[in-house]
This record gives structure tokens, C-alpha cells and sequence, in this order.
């Protein structure tokens, strides 16, 4: 079990992380450095694409959060790219679809953005 | 809360594994018991509830009890559902570890419970600073 993550810029100054593979208590101090990466570089604005996520726990849930407060300190956001259902249901009942942006594409994900 | 379905009696079978507490073994214990769910009547989305309800609960024994070596999962299969039962024998699980609630603030930490709780028909806790924490949860099968 594995989590791949790619990071790429895009438009202005945004990120888009992709995410593929699993985020569970194993792999997600690699999502959290990636994240944690940007944000100490400065790069406020992001979507991480969770299209390919198969799986998410509450630690990968965690990161999120973690990520989502540190850009809110300094204006940014947040925004999650998420199609897997089993996946849109654990944020939908930990309240988390309340918190973050949650869309169906990264074009949709991306305007939000700005 | 309800009360467990698979009483010993109508137990089917009892599938038990053991676990090194690190988090890289958890994914063979929540895949382990989606195999088990698999042989029952669950849906796609019940084996996926179950798997990461008891991905939580080790997860919590890794994250909350310190010292302890192994995680515990035994599974019984019944003819109404399954009943996994996680259990640590770490010399001091904390209680506040496994506290429940939702994620109405970007807080982290805390998730896990509430996710258990959320996705499994019924919970129990034992939690004794001597012998570890003992979890045991029921998905009840929909016919």
C-alpha cells in the first residue's frame, strides 16, 4: 500500500497536488510533507485532487485540516477535487464537506480557487 | 446503542489475526477483515465502512496506547452479521483518546472514533489502564 504524489503549478499562483494510492496512518506524513512543502514556500492556494484516492482515514482527513488551517492563516485555500462516493461519504458525515470545497473536477476546483 | 448480533451460539466462524502496533501493518488488518466481510452478505459500501472502521481502531491502538506491541482482531461471522473486536495489550491506553466527535471546525485529530461510531451499527469500549483497550464493533448484514 502506497500513496504517489505528484505536484504541479497551475494557474497564478496556485498548486495541484495529485494524489494516487492510499492515505491512511502509513502514508500520510508523505501527503502531509508534500502540503506542508508548498505552504513554507509560500504557495497559499491549492487543489488536491483526490480522483485517484481509493481510500481515506481519519489521519489522512487529518492533514487536510492541517493544510486547510495553515493557507487559511495567510488568505489561501483549500479546494478537493473528489468523484469516489465512498470517499465524499466520510467527509459528508465527519461535517468536513462543510469546511472544504469540494468539487467534481479540477477545472471546477481550480476557478474556485479565485 | 444497539446491542452486538453475533451471540457465540450463532457464530459462523471466527477469523483471528495479529498485528505488529505500527502503522504499516494496518493495511493488512483492514484488508484482512474486508476478505472476512466479503463472505458474508455485505454490500460493496458495508465492507468498506467495516474496513475502515477497524482501520480506526488499530490506528487508535497505535496512536493511543503506548507500549504496546501487538493489536489483536478477531472477527465472528453470524448468520446477522459480523463482530470485530481490536485489542490492544498496551500498559496505558488513554481514555481521552478515544473521545468521539464531529469535524464542525478545522481541528485535527479526534476523527477516528466519530467514524466507528458513524459506520458501525453498534460500539463498545473497554478501556483499563492494566490490560489495554478493548474495542468491539458490529455491522449488522441488511436482508
Amino acid at each position: 500500500m502506497d500513496i504517489k504524489v505528484d505536484v504541479r503549478e497551475s494557474k497564478g499562483d496556485s498548486y495541484v497536488v495529485d494524489l494516487n494510492g492510499e492515505i491512511d496512518v502509513y502514508t500520510s506524513p508523505k501527503v502531509k510533507d508534500a502540503i506542508g512543502e508548498l505552504i513554507d514556500k509560500g504557495h497559499y492556494n491549492l487543489v488536491i485532487n483526490l480522483e485517484k484516492v481509493r481510500y481515506i482515514d481519519s489521519t489522512g482527513l487529518g492533514v487536510l485540516i492541517g493544510g486547510l488551517k495553515r493557507v487559511r492563516e495567510h488568505g489561501g485555500t483549500v479546494n478537493l477535487v473528489c468523484t469516489n462516493p465512498q470517499i465524499k461519504k466520510i467527509f459528508d458525515i465527519t461535517g468536513l464537506v462543510k469546511i472544504f470545497g469540494i468539487y467534481d473536477d479540477e477545472d471546477a476546483a481550480m476557478q474556485a480557487l479565485v | 446503542m444497539n446491542q452486538p448480533v453475533v451471540h457465540p451460539q450463532g457464530t459462523l466462524g471466527v477469523v483471528e489475526l495479529r498485528i505488529p502496533s505500527k502503522a504499516e501493518w494496518v493495511a493488512v488488518a483492514r484488508l484482512a477483515v474486508a476478505a472476512v466481510a466479503n463472505r458474508l452478505n455485505f454490500s460493496i459500501e458495508d465492507i468498506e465502512d467495516v474496513k475502515l472502521a477497524v482501520a480506526e481502531a488499530c490506528t487508535n491502538c497505535i496512536q493511543h496506547a503506548e507500549g504496546s506491541g501487538q493489536i489483536q482482531i478477531t472477527c465472528e461471522t453470524g448468520p446477522d452479521g459480523l463482530t470485530v473486536r481490536v485489542c490492544d495489550f498496551g500498559g496505558s491506553a488513554r481514555p481521552e483518546g478515544i473521545r468521539s466527535r464531529r469535524a464542525d471546525e478545522p481541528t485535527v485529530g479526534g476523527l477516528g472514533v466519530f467514524l466507528i461510531r458513524s459506520l458501525m451499527d453498534s460500539v463498545e469500549y473497554d478501556v483499563n489502564p492494566d490490560r489495554g483497550t478493548n474495542l468491539v464493533m458490529t455491522k449488522k448484514v441488511a436482508h
